[in-house]
């Protein structure tokens, strides 16, 4: 055990690295720079603020020097286009609300989508599993930016007490954590179902039955620890997901959430804070990805 | 479980019945809830240039003069109680009222003046938006590092509450020019505690610590969620104040901004898109604003590529294009442009680009396309793929000369690369006015400037503009102006297509916010009137 998980961190650091490394000649090969504007900006003063940030310099030497501050003093940089902005500021002052947000989807998913998936495979091929099926269809298939703005509208603008946007009073999480846990929820339940599924038609299911085991005992008991390992496998990149933001789920419900500077951060040239998120989201995927793994041997015997 | 959905939606019902708008809320406390698009770049005034940061600074500095509520080529008052220009317009002298506070009680000075001028225009500073200050004579050069010493530029402090500005020529519209933020005066004392003059990133102008001296203190910042801004009880005019404060919401997505303002979360939002127009017009009429902006929609012609550098080629392309159909379908709120600079105030533009298909065809013929045979396949730059209007365009073309032009959509900055490195064949573009003068939209159009990304280059151009420099009679300058822009028109480095307007959404309670062009209300004169309202 000790051994492989010194091996899964190990894998992990060299993962990191790579993606540092990565990231930091990708997103200076994009056209443009931080400083394309739509007004140009004048040559020399162009000339100082490169000077400033040292964006002036060879790229190797870029490339040390962000090594250095980030290993020797654990620091990932400035904000280049904002002013005396720190990137870690930003990810320390949107990473909560974002991992609210998840936790909270999280919470949703996991309620819906597990007994879904699983009522489903109990009650294979009657309505109840066609509706299941159904509504994971539906789930999949919806975008976010179709399911969201609809509940904006239909339930956000209807009633009062929710708001269609905004993050302020304990009412504004609702909209947001359902839309997202529903996505979610729908790839759960198709996972737990097809878990179930297998699980129910092995021999040592039958066992129990023959043995006169109540059929509600047979799937709390037996059935669920099997037939919940792909939903697992599922939830550990999910998770790391859903509390590192969403872009969209954000605009549609104005969230200071962690997603949108994902996107905004390519779309300004912000190198050093696309570099820290994608550090950060990397380390969030590695450390549930290890935490998925410990799961499932947990969950499943024949992994020890 | 039903037990639970029961439960909740029971709360829900219960929630629904009580609570009142936010909007009816803040109307109540005197809070302005405005969208303002996103953050702010930064809070020093001197360092930003956008519109973002420009509806904030006028919330919490002041200028020499401030913008008037409702007229556009009028100044109120401001710092200055009396700013008197000379009979040449060329040497201003300010007289700085005694009661003029910072947030913090201290009196703002002509000190405070000069130095912000000193500052903004230190080259290590690396202001992007210094050029505004090159209206003072020596500022160019001082800017530029050509001199260290800031005693060649044009101001001159005669005592704590007076001072002269003198310009590089005369300047009758000054005092639209001191209407713009770069102007506004920084603290020094604060600018000094955290840094040096050129010092850039100066932690001054961080939010907790601002101090400003404007009608608003900054009262508390949440990143991507919110500015609120509160009364500064320094303020030399704060009795006339009529808000407690302002709350900026950095909403990006304009959908979720109208949604927002129909939920009665917002009194005023950014923009509307033209499918929240529509559906504005039909539900809620009387909350929609479309007003005129001081801005041009445009295209761009590479005059460096051929066909493109031959003027018939540009003029046919330009005459080709129906604006009044392209306003009347694809826009909303927008005007057809036949100039580059929107009229405003005394000045008329040159009617230079019209529609007209059969000179246009004669034009392309005479340039060796008759019926648009062999004319290249052209390609179409846009940056915004909801844009309808390329598409028009695209069809107007082949309607009406026979051309067959390829949209190609770039990615923000990428776009903005393709069109300063002249790598593109025709480009969809768009300039704002920084101050309501027809100048802010010819200058760029000179070979020099950083902006003109055309390649187009003009003599007679070059020297009308730098002629109307020295004109001191407001009507004769125009006039020259007029014939500055026919020319640039006749050569058709660009062809304008639209004027633009600011569409947006503004709730009924909100009074004196009237259409301005260049969209500065001043926030001391708006007041909120409660009263009823519905949400739909």
């Amino acid at each position: 055990m000790l051994k492989l998980l010194v091996s899964r961190f190990l894998q992990g650091l060299l993962t990191l690295f790579v993606l540092i490394t990565l990231t930091f000649f990708l997103v200076r090969l994009m056209p443009g720079s931080p400083y394309t504007e739509e007004k140009a900006i004048p040559a020399h003063i162009l000339e100082r603020m490169k000077a400033y940030t040292g964006l002036d310099k060879p790229l190797p030497v870029q490339y040390a020097r962000y090594l250095k501050n980030l290993i020797v003093k654990q620091d990932l940089g400035d904000l280049i286009r904002k002013d005396g902005v720190k990137v870690s500021e930003v990810i320390a002052d949107s990473f909560p609300v974002s991992l609210a947000l998840g936790l909270a989807s999280m919470g949703i998913a996991l309620m819906v989508g597990i007994p879904a998936g699983v009522i489903a495979a109990v009650k294979k091929n009657s309505p109840t599993d066609f509706a299941c099926l159904s509504f994971a269809m539906l789930g999949i298939c919806l975008p976010s930016f179709v399911i969201g703005p609809l509940l904006a509208v239909f339930a956000g603008l209807k009633l009062q007490s929710i708001n269609v946007a905004g993050w302020n009073s304990p009412t504004d999480w609702i909209l947001p954590a359902v839309t997202l846990g529903f996505i979610n929820a729908a790839y759960l339940a198709r996972l737990s179902r097809g878990g179930m599924l297998d699980v129910l038609n092995q021999d040592y299911i039958r066992t129990a039955k023959a043995k006169g085991v109540p059929g509600r005992k047979i799937v709390i008991r037996h059935a669920l620890r099997g037939g919940l390992i792909p939903a697992v496998a599922f939830l550990g990149p999910a998770f790391a997901g859903m509390i590192s933001g969403s872009f969209v789920i954000e605009t549609i419900f104005q969230i200071p959430g962690m997603g949108q500077h994902f996107v905004n951060a390519v779309s300004d040239k912000e190198y050093l804070l696309i570099q820290g998120l994608v550090l950060f989201y990397g380390f969030l995927i590695v450390g549930a990805n290890l935490i998925a793994d410990l799961a499932q041997i947990a969950l499943n015997p024949r992994l020890r | 479980m039903i037990r639970l959905l029961t439960t909740t939606a029971l709360c829900l019902c219960l929630f629904s019945c009580q609570k009142e708008s936010q909007v009816d809320k803040a109307t109540r406390e005197g809070i302005l809830l405005i969208g303002n698009s996103a953050d702010p770049k930064s809070f020093d005034p001197q360092v930003v240039s956008g519109v973002i940061e420009s509806n904030l600074n006028r919330a919490l500095f002041e200028g020499l003069v401030n913008s008037h509520p409702s007229e556009d080529l009028t100044a109120a008052p401001g710092v200055a109680y009396e700013l008197t220009p000379d009979e040449t317009y060329t040497v201003w002298t300010a007289k700085l009222r005694p009661d003029a506070r910072w947030s913090d009680g201290i009196q703002v000075t002509a000190e405070d003046f000069r130095f912000a001028y000193e500052r903004i225009l230190t080259p290590e500073l690396g202001a992007k938006y210094s050029e505004m200050l090159y209206f003072m004579q020596g500022a160019e050069a001082f800017n530029k590092a050509q001199t260290k010493d800031f005693s060649t530029v044009g101001i001159k402090v005669a005592d704590a509450l007076n001072f002269t500005l003198t310009l590089r020529g005369p300047t009758p519209y000054f005092r639209e020019v001191l209407k713009h933020p770069t102007w506004n005066p920084v603290p020094k004392h604060m600018v000094l505690k955290y840094g040096k003059i050129g010092q850039i990133g100066n932690q001054w102008a961080k939010p907790h610590r601002l101090v400003s001296n404007g009608p608003f203190r900054i009262k508390s910042f949440r990143r991507n969620d919110h500015i609120e801004v509160e009364r500064n009880p320094y303020y030399w005019d704060a009795k006339n104040v009529k808000l407690n404060g302002i709350r900026f919401l950095p909403i990006s997505n304009t959908f979720t901004e109208s949604r927002m303002f129909r939920d009665g979360q917002l009194h005023v939002t950014y923009s509307a898109a033209p499918d929240v127009v529509d559906y504005m017009r039909k539900h809620d009429p009387a909350s929609l604003r479309l007003e005129p902006y001081l801005g041009t929609d445009f295209y761009r012609f590479n005059t460096t590529r051929k066909p493109l550098d031959d003027v018939r080629v540009r003029r046919a392309l330009s005459m080709a294009i129906d604006r009044d159909s392209l306003c009347a379908n694809v826009y909303r709120g927008f005007e057809p442009a036949y100039a580059i600079t929107p009229p405003t105030g005394d000045y008329t533009p040159p009617r230079g680009a019209f529609f007209d298909p059969e000179q246009a065809r004669k034009l392309l013929s005479e340039a060796g396309f008759p019926d648009g045979k062999g004319f290249p396949r052209l390609k179409l730059l846009i940056s915004n793929r909801e844009a309808t209007q390329p598409v028009a365009v695209q069809a107007q073309w082949r309607k009406h000369l026979g051309v067959e032009v390829e949209i190609e959509f770039k990615e923000w900055t990428a776009y903005l690369l393709a069109t300063q490195t002249l790598d593109y064949d025709i480009v969809a573009s768009g300039w704002i006015g920084d101050f309501i003068d027809p100048l802010t939209f010819l200058e760029i159009w000179s070979p020099g400037n950083g902006n003109n990304n055309t390649g187009w280059d003009n003599r007679e151009f070059v020297d009308k503009l730098a002629e109307s420099f020295q004109i001191t009679d407001p009507a004769a300058r125009y006039d020259l102006l007029k014939a500055t822009e026919t020319i640039m028109l006749n050569e058709a480095p660009i062809a304008p297509i639209a004027w633009r307007g600011k569409n947006y959404l503004l709730h009924p309670s909100v009074k004196g916010w009237e259409p301005l062009l260049l969209d500065n209300h001043p926030y001391t004169t708006v007041e909120l009137v409660p009263q009823e309202t519905k949400r739909n």
